[in-house]
């Protein structure tokens, strides 16, 4: 009797153990990515979604060694379809990371719940200006760029370039506010006409020949997907772009819309902080990986969500595996010590990077295809405007 | 405010109104003789530009495709109607609207299914790509002209067909008296049948021309069939002549609402009040003119039912 007590709590003790270690590491990465995959906007979330699977498939199916679950769901674009989706993903699927977002409005809806429920949240894309200043949050990391950033290099390069007086046109939403906000924070010249348009519209007949009566001499549009497509297909066709020379930020102007829009992009200048010619080790196997696996140029978005996933891999692995350890993977994400396809990378105190940023003009490469060329750098370790707003809770 | 811009304004506003037209023609006479509120007609919209974006990028012409596409939509149409909307006909206002929702959202996850969820972009035909130079300083986009051409023709042979042939007489029979035009013996179920063959059509050729110069999308029929719907309420339900007039006041009111409203805003408030409450005020606009309509007419402007 005596002996079976031995035995008994010998044996319990040997599985409480087990369980205590088995808590402190995990064994699989459960990943959330929540994207844009219907309606305008899929272009953009498909190609977040084919960059980070490709990277996890460079990883040989593991996200810092550990086994990766990657749980795809379309947010359609619409804040409140994400808003439930995310809590299903976090609640039920109980995801270690969440990503994917494209638009802003959709990560101000769903950021909430993802911090409340401490789940780190690696946005490969939306970076609004409230969660790079006030409302910065220890579980928010933005591995792309802040909003404004590629519509300030713009309006820099505008500046630069002695542009006299600009049209400028963007949707009414929050990211739509903050490009432009963002361009005249660095173009000084004259506005002619400023422009908010619904998120949905596909016309753009009424602005088009607004912009021809405001008689400008450049025009820097902010209008992601397919509503690029349509504006400078509607643009050329209205035979605007004989006079008026067109600036775009890099995701306008970018393989999705060339595909799409054809011979009329020949010329247009667009700014990013990532190029496909960029001279990088990881951005040259990034780069001829994506075409061999799907057949097509990868886009800004395919390069942020390789990005993201290399990110948490690098993080994961610092931490060993400890996913509950919060505060360290926190550290372990905020030293990002991960080869960014961009080239060097680093996270800014209110988690948005600091980076440098190219202009890029759409040509014909050596095989007479439509591409982008990197003609240059506009900043040098660009930071947000936002960054003094952040009082980063440690 | 300059000359070039009204007329470019008008030209716009011309070209959404004839398009709206086409949509809002089949709507109004499904809704006029067969008192049957159709929410699928925004699918067969969709499904229209859909397949002239199949047809024309496996043919290369686009012609071809607009073709085969408004063949191809008008059978769908008619296997609709003869398998699922006649048994609405004879139930209420609900029950077709509720079926044909269902209808709505069904056509909208089989495009998924069939297309994928991302959108096919269409380009128009190469000689139309570029600008028309209409006056000194003033050029348009000749696929815009186009679209204004095309949607003139149609309306000027669905008014010939409405007027001047005997199945015109029967519709027109049918949208006013649907009882007496029985008694007076017209096939009402073959009308039917025809009429809702017209409508695909017609939705069919605005889904094809539009494609190019928007996107062929899954969804694209919802936004759009409000509009239709405001259409044939101002123009008065059953009335081809109220869908041409009314679809014309849509058209002009949305797109000068949409260049006037935020520069009258701009000039009285300021950039910042007309950046942020322009948009939104144009948008308002037809439906202002809508409650305005019904406050003067409340069976539209030209109402087919006496």
């Amino acid at each position: 009797m005596k002996r079976h007590l031995l035995h008994r709590s010998l044996v319990s003790l040997s599985i409480a153990l087990l369980c205590a270690s088995s808590a402190s590491a995990a064994d699989q990465v459960k990943v959330g990515l929540l994207s844009t995959l219907s309606g305008p906007g899929a272009g953009l979330g498909t190609d977040i979604r084919d960059g980070f699977q490709l990277a996890v498939k460079h990883m040989n199916g593991k996200i810092g060694n550990l086994p990766a679950e990657v749980v795809v769901v379309d947010d359609q674009q619409n804040p409140e379809v994400a808003k439930q989706t995310a809590e299903r993903l976090l609640k039920r699927d109980k995801v270690d990371f969440m990503t994917g977002t494209v638009f802003s409005n959709v990560m101000l809806a769903v950021g909430p719940a993802a911090f409340q429920n401490k789940t780190f949240f690696i946005s490969p894309n939306a970076g609004p200006s409230q969660y790079a200043g006030a409302q910065c949050n220890p579980y928010f990391f933005n591995v792309s760029q802040q909003n404004d950033a590629l519509h300030e290099a713009a309006g820099q390069t505008m500046q630069d370039k002695g542009f006299k007086r600009v049209a400028l046109i963007a949707p009414n939403y929050p990211a739509g506010k903050d490009s432009i906000a963002g361009f005249k924070r660095f173009y000084k010249g004259e506005v002619g006409m400023e422009t908010y348009t619904s998120l949905s519209q596909l016309d753009y007949g009424a602005e088009i020949s607004k912009m021809r009566a405001a008689q400008v001499d450049g025009v820097y549009i902010f209008l992601p997907g397919g509503l690029g497509v349509n504006f400078i297909k509607q643009f050329v066709g209205a035979g605007l772009s004989k006079d008026v020379t067109l600036y775009a930020p890099g995701f306008s102007a970018d393989e999705d819309v060339i595909r799409a829009v054809g011979d009329s992009m020949l010329g247009t200048f667009n700014t990013s902080q990532w190029a496909h010619d960029l001279d990088n080790a990881a951005n040259k196997k990034f780069v001829a990986d994506f075409q061999k696996e799907f057949g097509r140029n990868p886009s800004l978005y395919a390069s942020q969500g390789y990005d993201a996933a290399r990110l948490m891999d690098a993080a994961v692995r610092d931490v060993k595996g400890k996913l509950d350890d919060k505060a360290a993977l926190r550290k372990a994400i905020e030293a990002a010590k991960f080869e960014s396809v961009r080239g060097s990378f680093k996270f800014n105190s209110n988690h948005f990077p600091v980076q440098d940023y190219y202009l890029r003009v759409v040509s014909k490469d050596a095989q007479g295809k439509l591409t982008n060329r990197t003609v240059g750098t506009v900043f040098k370790n660009h930071q947000d405007a936002y960054v003094k707003d952040c009082k980063m809770p440690s | 405010m300059n000359t070039i811009l009204i007329l470019e304004q008008s030209l716009n506003g011309l070209q959404f109104g004839l398009m709206l037209f086409l949509l809002a023609a089949g709507l109004t006479l499904v809704f006029g003789i067969m008192d049957m509120i159709n929410l699928a007609h925004g699918s067969l919209y969709m499904i229209g530009a859909y397949l002239v974006a199949t047809f024309s990028q496996a043919s290369g012409s686009f012609w071809l495709g607009l073709g085969l596409g408004v063949l191809a939509t008008v059978l769908v149409g008619v296997l609709l109607e003869y398998t699922i909307l006649r048994r609405l006909y004879h139930r209420d206002h609900l029950s077709q609207v509720m079926g044909t929702f269902a209808i709505l959202l069904m056509s909208n996850e089989i495009v998924r299914i069939i297309w994928g969820a991302q959108p096919l972009m269409l380009n128009p035909p190469a000689a139309l790509a570029g600008p028309v130079m209409l006056m000194d300083g003033f050029s348009y986009p000749a696929y815009r002209l186009l679209i204004i051409g095309v949607g003139l023709a149609v309306a000027l042979l669905l008014w010939l067909l409405v007027t001047r042939t005997r199945f015109g007489m029967q519709v027109r029979a049918g949208a006013a008296n649907r009882e007496m035009a029985t008694a007076m013996g017209a096939n009402v179920r073959r009308l039917f049948t025809l009429v809702f063959a017209l409508g695909a059509a017609l939705c069919a050729v605005a889904g094809g021309m539009l494609g190019p110069l928007l996107a062929v999308q899954v969804g694209m029929g919802e936004s759009i069939l409000i509009l239709a719907f405001v259409v044939i309420v101002i123009g008065g339900i059953g009335s081809i002549r109220g869908a041409l007039l009314g679809a014309l006041l849509v058209g002009l009111v949305d797109t000068a609402g949409r260049t006037l409203v935020p520069l009258l805003f701009d000039k009285a408030m300021g950039p910042e009040v007309a950046a942020n409450a322009g948009p939104a005020v144009a948008s308002i606009l037809i439906y202002v003119l809508m409650a305005a309509v019904l406050f003067y007419k409340p069976q539209g402007l030209f109402p087919a039912h006496d």
